[in-house]
């Protein structure tokens, strides 16, 4: 989970080479590029999109500046599809939980994957798949990280305009109850008792939830040094249940290794509650 | 004897999600159309089962990043079914909105950024932007409405967050809904034009004699609610969807295909089959300007569906500008639930066609069942058996030309493949 782990910025060619690969997801962060309505065209003029299956039938062989990178490793042959990405790419960005923590598909890692087979398919023997959901930092190196399930559209623009003007792209890593405060929005839990995610939880959705009278439930994976015990334990000593935190912290970044730790916490202390 | 040939697109472009095409030819003959899905499994049912039932709607949301209102109404129906409970009428005119706002996203992408570049010979909507400028422009201000209008009902575009089984977390204020009006004025207009631009297209003559199928409502143009009905006749509740169609595993594709239960064949769902079965629920409008246009059901052309696409979306603009007009805030924003075990299903008409769900749940208010059904897995046999149909009649010594025209088909379609795989990737060919 780190961010930037290269300490400098690799040389860009005069036009910026981009590429836009999906793993297993959703496809919602690469729509996110498409969904900037208002700089869609300024950015299609500032960097050559040289492949982007889903917006262009226009597709060019590597080597790309910069590949943005969505989803999650789950079969051996995308395993073996990520490493040419990334022997293809100076500048590897995962956007999105799946990429960057295994996504909610990463919840087969805690079940019996035979099992989830058969729930789903009548003849499992056709479907060839690894029984994890890994994150691409687990194949590959990555040079940065867009949190969010879905990312933010306009953290996606910082990095472009960031690695366009040859800077480091900066996205906050505070948590999204620094948002709330700074909104104005009234806190939850200690208002309504309903649990919540945002003190544990890396700001960039803009601490909508609570703003919709509900409590956080971590869709930017956790933020920088999360004290997950001290808010899971002062949710349990206000009434909230274990069984109802552990599968709060099990969705779209269960794997990433601090909610993986605290949810693994909880339902040691409390077996047979886990979902 | 004739020469086998195949015909490979390694990648289908412009389409959400991943999938392949592989034909195989003896001499002129078509021998065998796949379209591949090979999009990895994803396995959404099995993780719901254990979750509670208010989890699910967030859960489901994350099988598609272009149509997540689609799983979530789905999926809220249903429980309220399986929990024995309705919602009342704001909420339900809510759910219109938040839908209309999902059709306009979907749509005007699919129209500018997908299908569109086929009409002028362009790779890319971005291509498309030195062709036609204004078009396109225009076109990215109506999709930017329909996210603005799920950021403001939904918390956000992808993945909206205030949906809940029961209602709402919170029904909007009168102040966030005030200002999308003037906006919404303008886009009907807008889309209106947009309307008159598709209909101008050069459309290929290909019609077939498709088997259509849509909810029907008798007040409204169908979104939540209705009886599942088809061109040929077939009128049933959608508690009897699992006995009139079933999904089939095929070992070419991660996604299941769907057929008729009764004989095994494909059938057609989306914006052509509603239009195509609910023409006189459109809008006053969008009715208007079908008539301007020259647009009148039956409307057998796959090709002709963006004209259908577009009809709606004039439709979801004028019917979301009267639900925000006239809304008034309400409380309590959702029902109370009250656990019990129970089974619920659902259907309602996600951007791509008709989508279905059902649930089991427990007296602890956990799933321990579920199964959805895509539309994109609905329309997957149709779009192989249109290609079958059309293939003698682009067939050319330029199999790179034959392999753009085929996905130009099944483009029309609008096909979901990461919604279609429950959740899977499609290259398991099991070759000797």
């Amino acid at each position: 989970m780190s961010a930037l782990t290269q300490q400098t910025l690799p040389a860009i060619s005069p036009r910026l080479r981009l590429a836009v690969f999906k793993f297993a997801s959703c496809d919602g962060c690469q729509l996110s590029l498409l969904d900037c309505e208002d700089e869609l065209v300024s950015i299609a003029a500032a960097v050559d999109i040289v492949y982007f299956i889903e917006a262009t039938s226009h597709v060019e062989l590597g080597p790309y500046d910069v590949a943005l990178v969505e989803g999650s490793i789950t079969t051996a042959h995308d395993a073996r599809r990520i490493e040419e990405v990334r022997r293809q790419s100076k500048f590897l960005v995962t956007i999105g939980a799946c990429a960057t923590s295994g996504g909610i598909q990463a919840l087969k890692n805690w079940a019996n994957h035979e099992d989830f087979l058969r729930a789903v398919y009548a003849r499992p023997d056709y479907i060839a798949t690894l029984a994890t959901s890994t994150a691409i930092a687990d194949h590959v190196r990555v040079d940065f990280e867009l949190r969010g399930c879905p990312i933010n559209r306009h953290q996606l623009v910082e990095v472009l305009k960031s690695l366009l003007a040859g800077r480091r792209p900066r996205t906050p890593t505070h948590s999204v109850c620094l948002d709330c405060k700074r909104r104005g929005t009234v806190c939850v839990t200690v208002a309504q008792g309903i649990p919540c995610l945002g003190p544990i939880t890396q700001s960039g959705c803009g601490a909508i939830c609570p703003s919709y009278d509900r409590g956080c439930y971590g869709c930017f994976g956790p933020a920088a040094q999360p004290n997950c015990d001290s808010l899971a334990d002062y949710l349990v000593s206000t009434g909230t249940a274990k069984g109802t935190l552990v599968p709060l912290l099990r969705n779209y970044n269960a794997a990433a290794p601090a909610f993986r730790a605290e949810s693994d916490r909880l339902s040691t202390a409390m077996p047979g509650d886990v979902p | 004897m004739s020469k086998t040939r195949t015909i490979k697109v390694e990648a289908l472009s412009r389409v959400e999600g991943e999938g392949g095409l592989h034909v195989r030819l003896q001499g002129d003959a078509v021998e065998e159309v796949r379209l591949s899905i090979y999009e990895p499994p994803r396995f959404f049912e099995a993780f719901l089962k254990g979750r509670t039932l208010a989890e699910v709607p967030d859960i489901v949301a994350r099988i598609c990043g272009i149509c997540p209102v689609a799983y979530q109404m789905s999926s809220v129906h249903a429980l309220e079914r399986a929990l024995g409970v309705a919602v009342g009428p704001e909420v339900r005119r809510l759910r219109r909105l938040l839908y209309c706002g999902e059709w306009i996203e979907s749509h005007t992408l699919h129209i500018h950024l997908l299908q569109a570049p086929d009409f002028f010979g362009c790779e890319s909507g971005l291509e498309l932007v030195a062709r036609c400028r204004d078009e396109f422009q225009r076109g990215l201000r109506l999709k930017k409405h329909g996210n603005e209008l799920l950021e403001m009902l939904g918390g956000r575009a992808i993945h909206p967050v205030n949906v809940a089984v029961g209602g709402f977390y919170r029904a909007p204020r009168r102040d966030e809904v005030e200002p999308l009006i003037p906006a919404f004025e303008w886009g009907l207009e807008a889309a209106v034009d947009m309307t008159r631009w598709v209909a101008g297209f050069d459309f290929p003559d290909f019609e077939r004699p498709y088997e259509m199928v849509s909810l029907s409502h008798p007040d409204e143009y169908p979104m939540n609610e209705g009886r599942i009905v088809s061109t040929s006749g077939l009128s049933i509740d959608v508690t009897e969807y699992e006995r009139t169609f079933e999904e089939r595993q095929v070992a070419h594709s991660t996604a299941l295909h769907s057929v008729r239960k009764d004989d095994g064949t494909c059938y057609h769902v989306g914006p052509l089959a509603r239009v195509n079965l609910n023409f006189d629920r459109l809008s006053p409008r969008a009715r208007r300007v079908a008539a301007e246009i020259g647009f009148s059901v039956p409307c057998r052309n796959p090709f002709r569906a963006i004209i259908a696409r577009a009809l709606e979306i004039v439709h979801a603009y004028e019917e979301a500008l009267d639900i925000l007009s006239s809304y008034q805030p309400f409380k309590p924003s959702r029902i109370e639930l009250n656990h019990k075990a129970g089974e619920g299903c659902a259907a309602t008409e996600a951007p791509r066609g008709l989508i279905y769900h059902r649930y089991k749940v427990d007296a602890d208010g956990k799933v321990t069942f579920a199964k959805i059904v895509p539309p994109t897995s609905q329309n997957q046999g149709q779009i192989e058996d249109d290609l079958r149909a059309w293939l003698p009649d682009i067939l050319s010594e330029n199999e790179g030309q034959t392999a753009l025209d085929c996905e130009r088909l099944i483009r029309c379609y609008d096909p979901c493949i990461s919604c279609s795989t429950h959740f899977l990737k499609l290259t398991v060919e099991r070759g000797a």
